[in-house]
């Protein structure tokens, strides 16, 4: 009887050891950088935006100003019930103060819950959804790099601006797709341009022969591509296999990032337009601090997120420096107060809705014989100024934003 | 002679009495005092989480463990009495229990439906169509409005449990879950050691000529694969009141792969077997959770070990050293 | 078309387009089919389900993938040589594991194979992250032809006429060649074979890593079109797994079969009604399942 006591109650002991986590941490500002750190979205955010988070801490001065800053990292697999397992974790038990990152628009959503029940801070540089500052917005969450109406709103109306005005949607068959192009068709069709068809594809997909027959038949312009990550690269892809590009289409990326390109190479993505919100080889000072991250980083070259990931711990870390406290809510109203100033973004500001404001680019990815060296990917189109890139506030429907 | 699953499954004790046998009244007493130690120590939510899962584990163990059937669809019910629970509680503002009961019935209605049609298949066919619909499952899943696709169904409220118990309460939420979880398992051990779960042994043993002894095992086996589905659902629906959110992940494939596993390192057949299986799987997922793809390939060796050289299982081994079924 | 004339259409879908979808369905076919052919030879001539397929499939593409990367073998090469590296895993993981099992219940070789699988799958992430790598189609296969209804590339058509030899050579090999009356007879009884002086647990061996080989080889052949990433196969074995089935276990004709009609049903499905097309087959499957419990083509246990 005795050994089958001990050795239940040892059983038990290991799994309940590995939940005593508890480590206390006051007097401490604590970030926590959630992302997807080994799957689709890993080159996007992953390892790249902890690199950057450091940064910022490195050149807030933390040590100098004698701010204790401590950076926990973990991997939330792109699934909502993993990330607000963690947060939740991170919040109770190891007195996380802030949230940072977190690609996937629905891990970004639980998460932008539980912070609010629990008065911590989120800061969304990964996620796209535009709920984020509408339906979905919160005292506690500001969203930093990009969102869907950005992106739709950049390359839709861009796009159709310049004679791209017969659109077919290639979109994938979940909600982030379906928002994706449903925001887009409307810039489109306010712009005067004209939705020929859509299909949608299961998520994921690998094979997208059958679908990008039916692009070619309904002979848009424009095929978008209302999808991300792997699925937009397997489409690219196969559309240079199956000629869409040299049969006179053009794909259009609506959520399409540097480390994207560069897994594509410049043979295939060449001519695909797209919107981001940053590029290293901007100005001096983006290509200064994408060096310093591509050394830290095996060459890679910083993409949005992690830009966004460095600029928003910085403006966070001085909201805390201001305020000498790392109460959620307030470092959040405080930063809302603040303008923003960081070498990746230059000025900017962020709304009552916590949208952080900031001009937008559309890009053109060149042809292999124009590029001059290693990601050297891009070519601008376009630059949106701040006022114009993002939604504007009156239309979100946050309850944040006085009428 | 090929050995088969049930070679490996630790038989329940003869004696069909009312009276529990006394080690594993111990055991149980034993289970139970931890467990209600344990949020003291532990962090809560992980811990109720791990008893989901062991419920889950203990209701597919009584198909594989007791009827020998492999079921490579069980996160049909897991998951879809979640998306249930989660709607009537968001959407329909029930109360908690009553959320949790409709979709406990959803999963038994589901059970009932899919039982039927794949109760006549066996071994590898029979885990091959309880895969089918769970992916039509997972389909509809993705494509209903209601389900919130890869969003989910967020903050569901928690409410207040008979109107009385406030489940915001962590420790208050803990108790209702481990209140859950026993009167699940209690209903698992009293089904296996009475009348019903003989005659499922004799089909399990030896079905033709259970036939001949006049009982319907077709019957029997259908009613052990609602029983399980039903508390599959139990599981489903208390998860998604716990974390307040219900999923994709729980209707995918891999969480029927995952069910699996836990029983399988726990012990298949054993009474608490699957129970510390689960709690073993989830700790080791949350410890390896920093590690990212090293979680896979433990959880991958853990299955090759087993299958290889830990058939019995934790607690299958464990009782063949007491030589006393667990 | 001349203006005034009537395209005809099917369901509001021009036939001309459906051709090229049915085109495209019959080369999605021939994947499905070298994948479940492989699956196939594996179940009915050892009895062993090998969840593992799709792991070794994707372990096909990667050999690929460094085979032109570390040694500048190209395309060619690497049809040769991928699938001989993946048969020799097979070949170790058959003596060092599944030989242990096969006194079992077939349900044990399933489980071993998932863990194999998984530990495969996530072997690789760890090392490569799931983004993929880019492999090149090989020059003498670029371009295509611009047949009336779509533009065929030239690889695409390549994919399915290799594969379509390559599978009915094998059901020659097993069905119609000596060494394949062996094979099925050492399957059938290996006492009385081995009595005959053939060496059993070496065929045995030899037919996994054959298998396996195949799925290597299709493995290769995805590499240039799809993204050579550590998850190719995990979706996909589920598939492969349900054509299998459908098929009936241990029926090569059946694998093949199903294997190219699955390809056209889903192509159909992708242009009537496209969110369904991952799920299509396992309608099917249990369908088939209710009515034929053994599969279409297959021998009952």
């Amino acid at each position: 009887m005795l050994i089958t006591r001990v050795l239940v109650l040892t059983i038990a002991l290991i799994a309940v050891a590995a939940a005593a986590h508890a480590q206390i941490s006051d007097g401490i500002v604590k970030i926590g950088v959630m992302n997807d750190q080994s799957g689709t979205y890993a080159d996007i955010s992953g390892p790249g935006s902890t690199t950057a988070a450091r940064l910022a801490v490195e050149d807030f001065g933390a040590a100098k100003k004698g701010l204790k800053v401590e950076i926990v990292v973990a991997d939330h697999l792109n699934k909502p019930d993993v990330g607000s397992s963690i947060a939740r974790q991170w919040y109770d038990a190891e007195k996380v103060d802030v949230i940072v990152d977190v690609p996937t628009s629905s891990v970004a959503l639980a998460i932008n819950q539980i912070t609010r029940d629990k008065g911590k801070a989120f800061l969304v540089s990964g996620a796209a959804t535009s709920d984020l500052t509408g339906k979905a917005c919160s005292p506690n969450t500001i969203h930093w790099t990009y969102d869907t109406w950005a992106l739709a709103n950049g390359t839709g109306s861009a796009i159709v601006k310049t004679g791209g005005d017969t659109w077919f949607f290639l979109t994938a068959d979940y909600a982030f797709g379906h928002a994706l192009e449903r925001d887009t068709e409307a810039v489109v069709v306010k712009n005067g341009g004209k939705v020929l068809g859509k299909v949608r594809h299961p998520f994921p997909t690998a094979d997208f022969s059958s679908f990008l027959l039916q692009a070619q038949a309904s002979k848009a312009k424009i095929i978008g591509l209302a999808n991300a990550g792997a699925d937009t690269t397997n489409a690219i892809k196969q559309g240079a296999e199956f000629g869409i590009v040299k049969g006179g289409q053009q794909f259009a990326g609506l959520l399409v990032f540097i480390s994207d390109v560069h897994a594509l190479s410049l043979e295939k993505a060449n001519g695909l337009v797209l919107t981001e919100a940053f590029y290293w080889d901007l100005n001096d000072k983006t290509r200064a601090w994408s060096k310093r991250f591509a050394e830290k980083q095996h060459g890679a070259m910083p993409t949005m997120v992690q830009a966004g990931v460095y600029s928003a711990v910085l403006h966070y870390l001085k909201a805390v420096e201001a305020l000498k406290s790392d109460d959620g809510t307030k470092v959040i109203a405080k930063m809302k107060e603040m303008p923003t100033d960081d070498p990746l973004f230059g000025k900017g500001v962020v709304r009552a809705d916590g949208r952080k404001i900031h001009p937008m680019y559309l890009f053109e990815v060149k042809k292999p014989a124009e590029a001059k060296g290693p990601w050297d990917y891009y070519r601008v189109r376009a630059t949106i100024p701040a006022e114009q890139a993002f939604r504007p506030l009156d239309q979100g429907e946050c309850p944040l934003v006085k009428k | 002679m090929t050995a088969t699953v049930k070679d490996y499954v630790v038989a329940p004790p003869v004696s069909v009495a009312a009276a529990w046998p006394r080690h594993q009244m111990l055991a149980f007493a034993v289970m139970v005092a931890l467990l209600v130690i344990a949020p003291f120590v532990a962090y809560p939510v992980f811990l109720m989480k791990a008893l989901c899962f062991a419920l889950f584990a203990c209701a597919f163990n009584l198909l594989i463990g007791y009827v020998g059937l492999l079921s490579f669809g069980h996160a049909a019910f897991l998951g879809a009495a979640g998306y249930v629970s989660a709607h009537s509680a968001k959407v329909w503002g029930l109360p908690p229990e009553l959320a949790i009961l409709a979709g406990t019935a959803t999963a038994a209605g589901l059970g009932l439906v899919i039982g039927a049609l794949t109760i006549r298949s066996r071994g590898i066919y029979f885990a091959n169509i309880t895969l089918a619909f769970a992916q039509m499952v997972f389909f509809f899943s993705v494509q209903a409005k209601f389900t919130g696709g890869e969003d989910g169904i967020q903050a569901v409220p928690q409410g207040r449990l008979f109107g009385v118990l406030d489940l915001q309460q962590t420790y208050t939420l803990y108790f209702v879950v481990l209140a859950i979880f026993l009167i699940g398992f209690l209903i698992v051990y009293r089904a296996i050691h009475s009348p019903f779960g003989q005659v499922l042994k004799a089909v399990r043993e030896n079905e033709p000529r259970a036939i001949s002894l006049g009982y319907r095992a077709e019957h029997y086996k259908l009613m052990a694969f609602v029983l399980s589905a039903t508390l599959s659902g139990l599981a489903g629906g208390t998860k998604a009141l716990v974390f307040q959110l219900a999923s994709l992940t729980d209707v995918h494939w891999t969480m029927s792969g995952e069910v699996v596993l836990m029983t399988l390192l726990g012990g298949l057949g054993t009474v608490f077997g699957p129970a510390v299986g689960a709690f073993i799987v989830i700790g080791l997922e949350h410890w390896l959770a920093q590690l990212g793809s090293w979680l896979t390939i433990v959880q991958g060796a853990i299955f090759v070990v087993c299958v290889l050289t830990f058939r019995r299982g934790v607690v299958g081994e464990l009782s063949r050293l007491l030589r006393k079924p667990l | 078309m001349p203006a005034g004339e009537e395209i005809s259409t099917v369901f509001g879908v021009p036939v001309q387009a459906l051709f090229g979808q049915v085109l495209i369905g019959l080369i999605n076919g021939a994947f499905y089919a070298m994948l479940s052919l492989g699956l196939s030879v594996i179940f009915g001539l050892l009895n062993i389900i090998n969840f593992a397929h799709g792991a070794l499939y994707m372990t096909g593409a990667f050999a690929a993938y460094f085979l032109l990367q570390w040694a500048g073998l190209g395309y060619w090469w690497s049809l040769l040589l991928a699938p001989i590296a993946v048969g020799l895993l097979g070949v170790v993981l058959e003596k060092t594991m599944l030989k242990r099992l096969y006194h079992l219940d077939h349900l044990y070789g399933l489980l071993l194979t998932f863990g194999i699988a998984l530990i495969i799958q996530g072997g690789f992430r760890n090392e490569f992250g799931s983004s993929g790598l880019p492999y090149a189609i090989p020059s003498q296969l670029t371009g295509g032809y611009n047949l009336d209804f779509m533009f065929l590339p030239t690889y695409r058509a390549w994919v399915v006429v290799f594969s379509l030899v390559v599978c009915v050579g094998t059901w020659v090999v097993i069905e119609r060649t000596r060494l394949g009356a062996y094979l099925r007879a050492a399957t059938e009884n290996p006492t009385l074979v081995r009595a005959f002086g053939i060496n059993v647990p070496r065929m045995i061996t030899l037919t996994y890593g054959f298998g396996v080989a195949l799925a290597g080889l299709a493995g290769v052949l995805a590499a240039p079109i799809y993204q050579v990433n550590p998850l190719m196969g995990a979706d996909l074995i589920i598939v492969v797994f349900a054509v299998v089935v459908i098929g009936g276990m241990g029926s090569i004709m059946g694998s093949i079969v199903t294997g190219f009609t699955l390809g056209i049903v889903e192509g159909f499905t992708k242009v009537f009604y496209p969110e369904a097309s991952n799920t299509v087959i396992f309608v099917i499957m249990a369908l088939v399942l209710l009515v034929r419990p053994a599969g279409l083509f297959g021998r009952t246990a």
